[in-house]
């Protein structure tokens, strides 16, 4: 899959909050989906959906130990997003740094030419 | 308002970015319509910008590619609408790797005593969009990979 197919994936995953949520407890450590639901007033079926999306972006993995199920956090993708997003955090600030010594030097410049 | 301020009430689609310059308003303005003066300061230090096409025009259209130094390149693209002016510019703004999420931006410029503020009004096309680049961005994106997952994950149930 393209990076770009890939970010768009992870962003739809993240933008739900119950999505982060169950995020947020797999960085814990793997969980049933019976444990994942158990903090939410929501239904085991309707976990296991926020997991199909949460799989389907590669930040969640399946894997079975003995007869439960486990999900396991991927931590990849969101370093991949992490690195691009910081990129844009930072943009405005050194921007607009970067854009106070162009105007500061093309000031000069002017009262120079003048 | 010497540091950049960053506002996105929760539930809205709008992101507002406003910062002073210590510099009039139709230099400000040049800066931000001129492709040779835009290449200098739109992006991080680090990041190389090369403006391939600036129509500052109504209907115009504009595309800029970023570069970073593991050669990796970012690529944008809108279109301006209402011809460009210190009281108004307004385009769109896309992002080619997640495309078809659009989001229209904004920009006036007000002077006051040869200060220049510059205000950015940021609309997203849905909540989501902008909270995936809020929450995901600007609350939890600031921390580098190398930092532990769970206190990113931490940081974004502050949304």
């Amino acid at each position: 899959m393209k990076t770009a197919d890939r970010l768009s994936l992870v962003f739809g995953a993240l933008a739900d909050p119950t999505r982060r949520e169950i995020l947020t407890r797999l960085a814990q450590g793997e969980a049933t989906v019976a444990e994942l639901a158990a903090p939410f007033s929501m239904s085991q079926p309707a976990v296991s959906k926020h997991l199909k999306v949460l799989e389907e972006a590669g930040l969640v993995s399946r894997t079975r130990r003995a007869t439960a199920r486990l999900s396991r956090l991927e931590a990849e993708p969101l370093r991949e997003v992490t690195t691009w997003l910081a990129r844009y955090q930072r943009f405005w600030d050194e921007s607009h740094e970067r854009l106070d010594d162009l105007l500061a030097a093309l000031q000069e410049k002017g009262n120079d030419d003048a | 308002m010497l540091k950049t301020e960053i506002t996105a009430e929760p539930g809205s689609t709008l992101v507002t970015i406003t910062r002073d310059f210590d510099a009039p308003r139709d230099l400000v303005f040049r800066a931000y319509t001129e492709p040779g003066l835009l290449e200098q300061w739109l992006g991080p230090r680090g990041l190389t910008t090369v403006v391939e096409r600036y129509e500052v025009r109504d209907g115009g259209k504009w595309r800029f590619v970023q570069t970073d130094s593991d050669d990796g390149t970012y690529a944008f693209h809108g279109v301006f609408h209402g011809d460009p002016a210190p009281e108004a510019i307004v385009q769109t703004f896309e992002f080619e790797g997640v495309p078809g999420h659009v989001k229209l931006d904004t920009v006036t410029l007000t002077e006051h005593d040869g200060k220049t503020r510059v205000r950015t009004v940021a609309a997203f096309t849905c909540v989501e969009d902008r909270d995936a680049m809020i929450a995901a961005g600007m609350e939890w994106g600031v921390r580098e990979g190398d930092e532990r997952l769970a206190e990113l994950l931490a940081k974004l149930q502050v949304g």
